[in-house]
């Protein structure tokens, strides 16, 4: 599974992307949330705080009940700001 | 036509090229936004736009067929630049052409404010305090949402 970050998430994983292989429970955003935030403390409590963090996978908006698999792509990333 | 780019464009050349040749085009909307020098009392130096490369693409797409959807229009112009640009350089440009002024004067409105609430893209200024991530408005979330539409019976 691929996971993206962008704007000030990035700069707290320190990575835009890495490869994971979650364990099988990982059937969710909500659960590959409370995965990451494990493996990426600095995003532990933002991760889990809703509305501050939006969720995309294969580059479509979702939620955290959205199922996710080895083969997606998974983002998180703050509200967005373009314009 | 969307168009992401990572270096300086032009509106006005971009609009005179717009729907030119179009004999059946009677209005043309545009807008376009450029990076301010403050926010309030913070002086800004310098503005970087990232964006999640594919998906703004898709995003940007969807915005203009429910644009066109929603109004008869004949063209529709969307240039976001991406990167780092100073104040005074645009940052977006948005046009759309119809027949008449009301389709372009409100699909340029909503095409803004769709874009502004749902394609991936994110500011980080520069001040002299150093650098910030700028935080969405609620009142973007407003602005889109008055383009909500009911659920189809």
């Amino acid at each position: 599974m691929r996971v993206r970050y962008f704007a000030w998430l990035r700069q707290r994983t320190g990575v835009a992307e890495e490869e994971i292989d979650p364990p099988a429970e990982v059937r969710t955003v909500g659960d590959l949330a409370r995965y990451l935030a494990q493996r990426h403390p600095r995003l532990g409590e933002v991760l889990q705080s809703r509305g501050v963090v939006r969720f995309a996978v294969n580059q479509e908006y979702a939620d955290a009940d959205t199922p996710v698999g080895p083969r997606d792509e998974v983002a998180f990333f703050p509200p967005v700001t373009g314009g | 036509m969307i168009r992401v780019v990572d270096g300086p464009f032009d509106p006005a050349a971009e609009l005179a090229r717009f729907a030119r040749g179009r004999t059946d085009v009677g209005a043309v909307a545009s807008f376009v936004g450029r990076v301010r020098d403050h926010d309030g009392r913070v002086p800004i130096l310098a503005m970087t736009l990232e964006h999640y490369p594919g998906m703004t693409e898709r995003m940007l797409a969807r915005l203009e067929a429910e644009a066109r959807r929603r109004w008869p229009l004949l063209d529709v112009l969307v240039i976001h630049r991406v990167g780092r640009m100073l104040p005074g350089e645009p940052i977006v440009l948005v046009a759309t052409a119809a027949a008449h002024r009301h389709a372009a004067f409100e699909s340029c409105a909503f095409l803004m404010d769709w874009l502004k609430t749902r394609a991936p893209f994110w500011k980080l200024e520069e001040t002299p305090e150093g650098e910030r991530w700028v935080e969405a408005r609620s009142s973007d979330d407003e602005a889109a949402a008055r383009w909500e539409q009911p659920a189809a019976e």
